[in-house]
């Protein structure tokens, strides 16, 4: 009788369990959903083929689009990663290859604290920096963002190339492979997927980024011109439009907010597609 | 004949622990040499002084000589990286390159080092799987992946991949403790073909693969060279009570 009494108490503590795990579940996915069905919601009915190839509009005239805020959104982004890929890259090398080094302890640590300074405190580092010299601009921007990206691509780079076994390393330098090339080569091609999801990863943070745009970048509302001048941006967009009184702008700025939320989507999808061939 | 390697002195540390304890030893020319003794006795470490392998592991560090044909391959402005061109290494668990074919695999030590004509790659790829006791074998699926063979094939692949930068001697590291019984007696008569060009140095733990495949043994015991000698002798008539009570299992 009494151990019939024990196994029912731990099925109710079953029960009890499972139905917290869920809760938290659901809990967790209500504001994603809720999030995902506004923006969808709401900015679908911006979305025409006019929203994808007007340049904003001037203030109160209807329709207009986002194209010039696509385009300066890649062109910032492109230019980012250009700068913070090859750094993050190169950065996670040193430290997967060399951590045992003294200057690697030095490197992690202020990697990590990179990694959690706001990015409103970047941007107003590449104001002091940049915008002050040369003016707001593209360049101010994507220097922002791409001291965002550099602790990302720098921790999942050294995550990545310690993963590749010391036996493959030791193959290539028992062969007289020098080690600069063992890594180029052998190290980094064994963690390809890996490095790269990480790369897409930091790529999809800072296509949403705001806050260090918005100091840096300045207003534009016309084509991108050039790198030293600002670029419209889908970020900046939901922020400008969201904020002004006329309705078709507001719509405008649910557009934008849906175009940023399905190209953060679609980075991230690439990565699934990409980490999945893996297994 | 001069030996090929001649050791002197030869102290091996990593960290503080001290794992090779003044190691004097000659090892002949195109001969089999087999180092024996039991676990962390020092025997891998050993054979990874012999082509530098040793100091790639953080905290290693080694003093005294090895003279690879009388020249000391720790003396100032040798590059490590010639030395291991020169001698080469197939270790315990074969690790071929998984994202490569088996083609790619035999041509790696020399695509790597800046070699691209085709003519040459495909004549030394041919040149060292048919060494490897391997062509007739893998002839037909060399674009497939080196990690789809079996074991023993792989650990011939491996053994090939070294010959393809065609060097003067071969290290290895208990090639066979990952394969089965067929797959070793194939590597053992491998391992006595290639003695007739090769110096070759094996680690193992198996003291009847020892008498089999090497000419000259090795006995050694926490660190220290105990008993050194033709196998045979080594074998029949060990000169050190502890080289005795190893070979007749008492401990291992």
């Amino acid at each position: 009788m009494k151990k019939l009494d024990y196994y029912r108490f731990r099925i109710i503590k079953d029960y009890v369990a499972h139905f917290l795990v869920y809760l938290s579940l659901v809990a967790a996915l209500i504001p994603l959903f809720s999030i995902l069905y506004e923006v969808v919601q709401r900015g679908i009915s911006a979305i025409n083929l006019n929203f994808f190839i007007n340049p904003t509009p001037t203030v109160g005239e209807k329709g207009g689009g986002v194209a010039n805020a696509i385009q300066g959104t890649l062109i910032t982004m492109g230019f980012a990663s250009l700068i913070g890929i090859p750094v993050g890259l190169m950065s996670g090398i040193f430290l997967s290859e060399y951590s045992e080094h003294k200057l690697s302890m030095v490197i992690r640590f202020f990697n990590d604290v990179l990694s959690g300074i706001p990015s409103i405190v970047i941007g107003v580092f590449a104001y002091a920096l940049i915008v002050r010299s040369i003016g707001f601009s593209v360049i101010a921007a994507a220097f922002a963002l791409a001291i965002i990206m550099v602790p990302i691509v720098t921790r999942t780079t050294e995550e990545a190339l310690k993963l590749v076994p010391l036996s493959l390393r030791e193959a290539a330098i028992a062969l007289g492979v020098p080690r600069w090339k063992t890594v180029a080569t052998i190290v980094l091609r064994s963690a390809k997927k890996a490095v790269v999801t990480g790369m897409l990863l930091s790529i999809a943070r800072i296509a949403g980024e705001s806050a260090p745009v918005l100091v840096t970048m300045g207003y534009w509302r016309w084509w991108f011109a050039s790198l030293n001048r600002p670029a419209a941006n889908l970020a900046l967009n939901v922020f400008v439009f969201a904020m002004s009184p006329f309705e078709s702008w507001i719509v405008l700025a649910w557009g934008s907010a849906l175009v940023l939320i399905l190209l953060v989507l679609g980075v991230n999808i690439a990565v699934r597609v990409l980490t999945k061939e893996r297994y | 004949m001069a030996p090929k390697f001649e050791i002197e002195d030869l102290n091996a540390w990593f960290g503080s622990k001290h794992v090779l304890k003044n190691i004097n030893m000659k090892i002949e020319e195109n001969a089999v040499t087999a180092i024996i003794g039991p676990s962390g006795c020092g025997k891998t470490t050993l054979i990874r002084c012999l082509n530098r392998m040793h100091e790639i592991t953080p905290g290693a560090r080694i003093s005294g000589k090895v003279l690879f044909n009388r020249v000391n391959i720790y003396g100032n402005g040798i590059d490590p990286v010639m030395i291991r061109r020169k001698i080469g290494m197939v270790f315990q668990k074969p690790n071929p390159f998984p994202m490569m074919s088996v083609y790619d695999n035999v041509a790696a030590g020399l695509k790597l080092n800046g070699i691209r004509d085709k003519k040459n790659l495909d004549e030394v790829v041919r040149r060292s799987l048919e060494l490897a006791n391997l062509w007739d074998e893998v002839k037909d699926d060399l674009n497939k992946s080196g990690a789809s063979l079996s074991g023993g094939q792989q650990q011939r692949l491996c053994i090939a991949r070294a010959l393809a930068v065609e060097p003067e001697v071969l290290l290895m590291d208990e090639p066979c403790s990952a394969l089965d019984p067929i797959a070793t007696a194939k590597i053992e008569a491998l391992i006595r073909k290639l003695a007739e060009n090769y110096t070759v140095v094996i680690v193992t733990h198996n003291m009847q693969q020892a008498a089999r495949v090497s000419d000259y043994t090795a006995f050694l015991y926490l660190g220290e060279l105990i008993e050194y000698g033709p196998t045979k002798q080594i074998f029949e008539n060990p000169k050190h009570e502890l080289t005795e009570r190893y070979l007749t299992g008492e401990f291992g």
